[in-house]
């Protein structure tokens, strides 16, 4: 394993430590001092200081590896450290296991919610906490405990409502709920904004915002650098098990940020030159798409995309986009409409309907890579051919050429950066950033006429998406037609020629990423076109 | 949390040791089972063993019973590895028998060299048909295979009694059973080259079999359709996103897999009986299931769990004369015992198993913890 790196190692100069340092111990809810932590040869963490100021939001940044998982395990009893001391509230404790935390005021809402899909949310706040034999009374109590509860923090929801009928958002509620309700005065939130929209990330962040007014602690791990930003007081960065820097966030930027967590330089801003728009190569005319319960979600959609631009489709999730892609990449059937590549209409009816549009030179980087992109449990190189496999470069006839197929994806394991470069390791072993990589070289290096990415960099570490946005606008410069959706609105905004707007399965507008503010985007993806608000 | 950062075992402990630790188990409660009804466990134990290795006919006959387990372990093998549940390998292997006999009746006076071949294919045809069925409604009308297939189990049963009844049997017989097939058109039994197997029921089919293990190898790791057959097994939403078409997947998988297990048809009914009788498949389909599994679908695992219950149904079969204090039924529950803790419960040791190894071995332990810390995403 790598050594420690150098906190000063090519790396600016800056307010070293000077945020937390000048702190009286009696206004701390959480330190930790000189935490080590060992699993056999990897290092987890490396002698690391932590300072959690009482009625704050403390983020915690760091890409994949960087061991934020590894250090609030330990606070929450997951695991014991080899050395070093945990203070809660001034006074040490050896925190044994996660019911020892919980007592002690520490509670955690998981990135994976643990709650019981068919049982109301007043029974998932109670399971496990069921204070009688008979449930009756635990529940009016806690129904009680609820309503206070949700009052005070304006967490509303429906006690009586069943998970599965809720939304994401209101589940982690349920979670936040849970925590609280075991009397929990610190919160860790694991990458809590992962699974959901953008108006529902908001409503988390107005949450929490009010908990730490009133008095909460709130630990929040995420490598969103966006939302530290918006929502932390202070923020630790975390690299290869070390602790970077603790900052205060008014103090910083995500410039910063993002270098002192990849130790280097990290553009995040895209470069690119103007495009130069060329033939059409692909377009879409009157395309209606309706999802597996029958819904139409895409509405009569037309847009062309041109060879050597970048066109995005902006919009909030579960407007269309998704459907849109699966059904232009041939995933999914078409109602009606055509869609034409260089002006020759595809056909993408039946199930192997990607088959055949990927063989007239259309390439597609699903926006889900571990559900379609790629069979986890498959070796590294059988996922590089994945979707090709009938290519005479795998071998002819029906038997495998199982040789050259590897020496490709060695091949492109060097080209991608791909770690480890191991191609016959198991996909699921790589990381988000390298899983994406792999699934990119794959279809980039088909060299297509049309390459459509969905979600380009949605779980990738920072140090990665530079990579993948850079090698998008090569693929654009060397006179590709690009389409991506995103739900980011930074991404689209920074990569797109053109932008699109989708809402409700119709685009509502087009815009020009060098002049459309961001207010304007944000309207016209809530569906506010200029005549309605004209007309108001 | 302790459970989720177990690292999956080794794979030669995956394959070697947890199915040792698991028969072993099968054998000791077995052994408190025969103590308990007054006999001498170890007496029953060296009767099944060397019932079914003892000499050449003990061993020739678990040979024969261990060649349709192989056909019938192979098929349910190829289906899972599509993730499909094919459990109505005893239909298929049912129903080929008419396959099988349609052509050795007429045939009969041909070389047996000529009849099998056309054998073979007579019954890989009808048994194949009886898996494409199920095969083709899972993949245009969304019918389950499991429920198909068990339904398809009856059928077959029924068809096969009217068949044989009133079709095949020829008048003035009693049995039901069809016509026997002329001296000419029957299968060598290995006996009339290896003296050692004289006067025993394995013959010539065992060869096919070790064909067809070699073969679903083949077809399983090293062509483009066992690529798609894996991918599909493992995630159907990727091999749609890779355009493999997956109802053309399923149908060919189940129609081969209904093809292998009609080749008890062949061994039973050209290489042992000479004749289509009722039942005979004897539940090979439904052990074919627990060997695929004890097997890990893998052809190796599958040759050795198809000698092992080979060696239990031989073995069992002895014991009763040899132990007339140990009924025919003690004999089902002991291969009951094999299946419940080979097959339904054969992971039972598998955590048990990763803590030692992690135990042993902190190298794994922190690869282990590692993978987690990446998979839960921080």
């Amino acid at each position: 394993m790598t050594e420690p790196v150098q906190n000063g190692d090519n790396l600016q100069q800056r307010p070293s430590g000077a945020a937390a340092s000048d702190l009286a111990q009696t206004d701390l809810a959480i330190e930790l001092t000189g935490i080590n932590k060992r699993f056999g040869a990897v290092h987890a963490n490396k002698d690391i200081d932590l300072k959690v100021r009482r009625g704050t939001v403390h983020g915690i940044v760091g890409e994949n590896g960087a061991g934020k998982s590894t250090l609030m395990s330990i606070l929450y009893g997951f695991y014991t450290a080899d050395s070093g001391e945990i203070r809660v509230n001034g006074t040490p404790h050896a925190i044994t296991d996660s019911r020892h935390a919980l007592a002690l005021g520490i509670g955690m809402v998981h990135q994976h919610f643990m709650l019981v899909d068919n049982f109301s949310i007043l029974e998932n706040v109670v399971l496990g906490a069921e204070d009688s034999a008979l449930l009756g009374p635990s529940l009016d109590r806690a129904k009680k405990e609820l309503t206070r509860l949700a009052k005070e923090y304006r967490l509303d929801v429906n006690p009586d409502a069943i998970i599965e009928d809720v939304s994401v958002g209101t589940q982690q509620r349920v979670e936040i709920l849970k925590a609280l309700y075991r009397g929990a005065d610190v919160l860790i939130l694991d990458e809590p904004t992962g699974v959901l929209t953008p108006a529902e990330a908001d409503d988390l962040f107005r949450v929490l915002r009010t908990l730490r007014d009133q008095g909460k602690t709130i630990i929040l791990i995420t490598h969103k650098l966006r939302e530290i930003m918006a929502i932390t007081d202070y923020v630790s960065v975390m690299r290869q098990g070390a602790m970077v820097d603790t900052l205060k966030t008014s103090e910083t930027n995500p410039e910063q940020l993002a270098e002192l967590m990849v130790g280097r330089r990290v553009l995040l801003r895209v470069e690119k030159t103007a495009a130069k728009p060329g033939d059409t190569f692909l377009s879409v005319e009157n395309l209606v798409v309706k999802d597996d319960l029958g819904v139409t979600r895409v509405k009569d959609v037309s847009f062309t995309v041109r060879a050597g631009e970048i066109v995005g489709i902006a919009g909030v999730a579960g407007n269309g986009q998704s459907e849109l892609l699966e059904s232009v990449s041939g995933m999914r059937d078409q109602a009606s409409g055509i869609v034409r590549l260089k002006g020759t209409p595809l056909s993408l009816e039946g199930d192997d309907g990607a088959h055949r549009a990927r063989k007239a030179g259309l390439a597609h980087v699903p926006e889900d890579r571990q559900r379609m992109g790629l069979i986890t449990a498959f070796e590294e190189w059988e996922n590089a051919m994945l979707g090709y496999e009938d290519d005479p470069a795998y071998g002819k006839g029906i038997i495998l050429d199982i040789p050259a197929a590897q020496a490709q994806a060695r091949e492109r394991i060097k080209k991608f950066d791909i770690r480890p470069a191991n191609e016959r390791l198991k996909t699921a072993n790589f990381s988000g950033g390298n899983q994406q990589k792999i699934v990119l070289a794959r279809e980039m290096e088909r060299n297509p006429d049309v390459l459509i990415v969905g979600q380009p960099t949605r779980g990738v570490d920072i140090g990665a998406i530079e990579f993948i946005h850079n090698q998008i606008i090569k693929m654009r410069d060397a006179g590709k037609a690009i389409l991506v959706v995103s739900v980011e609105l930074d991404e689209i905004r920074s990569l797109a020629d053109r932008i699109l707007v989708m809402f409700d399965g119709h685009i509502v507008g087009e815009a020009d990423p060098a002049t459309a503010t961001e207010g304007e985007l944000g309207l016209m993806m809530a569906g506010v076109t200029d005549k309605k608000a004209a007309a108001e | 949390m302790s459970s989720a950062i177990l690292k999956p075992l080794p794979r030669w402990a995956d394959v070697v040791l947890l199915p040792i630790l698991n028969l072993a188990l099968a054998f000791i409660v077995s052994g408190l089972v025969v103590l308990a009804i007054g006999q001498d466990p170890l007496a029953a134990l060296n009767a099944i063993v060397t019932g079914a290795f003892g000499n050449g006919y003990n061993f020739g006959y678990t040979l024969y019973y261990s060649t349709n387990f192989i056909f019938t372990g192979i098929a349910v093998a190829v289906a899972a590895h599509a993730g499909l549940f094919n459990i109505g390998g005893n239909g298929q292997a049912y129903i080929a028998g008419l396959g099988v006999i349609a052509v050795a009746l007429p045939l009969q006076f041909l070389p047996w060299w000529i009849t099998f071949p056309i054998a073979v294919v007579a019954g890989a045809a009808v048994g194949g048909l009886w898996g494409f069925i199920p095969g083709w409604l899972q993949a245009k009308r969304g019918s389950h295979v499991v429920i198909t297939t068990i339904m398809f189990n009856f059928i077959a049963a029924a068809i096969m009694v009217y068949m044989v009844v009133n079709v095949l049997k020829p008048a003035g017989i009693l049995a039901p059973e069809s016509a026997m097939i002329a001296p000419e058109g029957r299968m060598p039994k290995l006996g009339a080259f290896i003296p050692w197997f004289k006067n025993t029921d394995v013959n010539f089919t065992l060869l096919l079999a070790l064909l067809c293990l070699v073969g679903a190898y083949i077809l399983i790791w090293h062509t483009r359709f066992g690529f798609a057959m894996r991918a599909l097994g493992q995630n159907p939403t990727a091999t749609r996103y890779a355009g493999m078409s997956n109802s053309r997947i399923i149908m060919i998988v189940m129609t081969m897999s209904g093809a292998l297990a009609g080749m008890v048809a062949v061994n039973q009914v050209v290489g042992v009986q000479y004749r289509l009788v009722l039942d005979y498949v004897a539940d090979a389909g439904f052990v074919g299931i627990a060997v695929a599994l004890m097997g890990r679908n893998h052809p190796i695992g599958i040759l050795l769990a198809a000698v092992l219950f080979g060696a239990l149904y031989q073995g069992g079969n002895e014991l009763q004369y040899v132990i007339p204090g140990l009924s025919k039924e003690m004999v089902v529950v002991i291969q009951a015992l094999v299946i419940l803790f080979t097959g339904a419960m054969e992971g039972l040791f598998r955590p048990g198993l990763q803590r030692v190894f992690m135990t042993l071995s902190p190298r794994q332990k922190a690869a282990a913890v590692e993978a987690n810390s990446v998979k839960s995403g921080s």
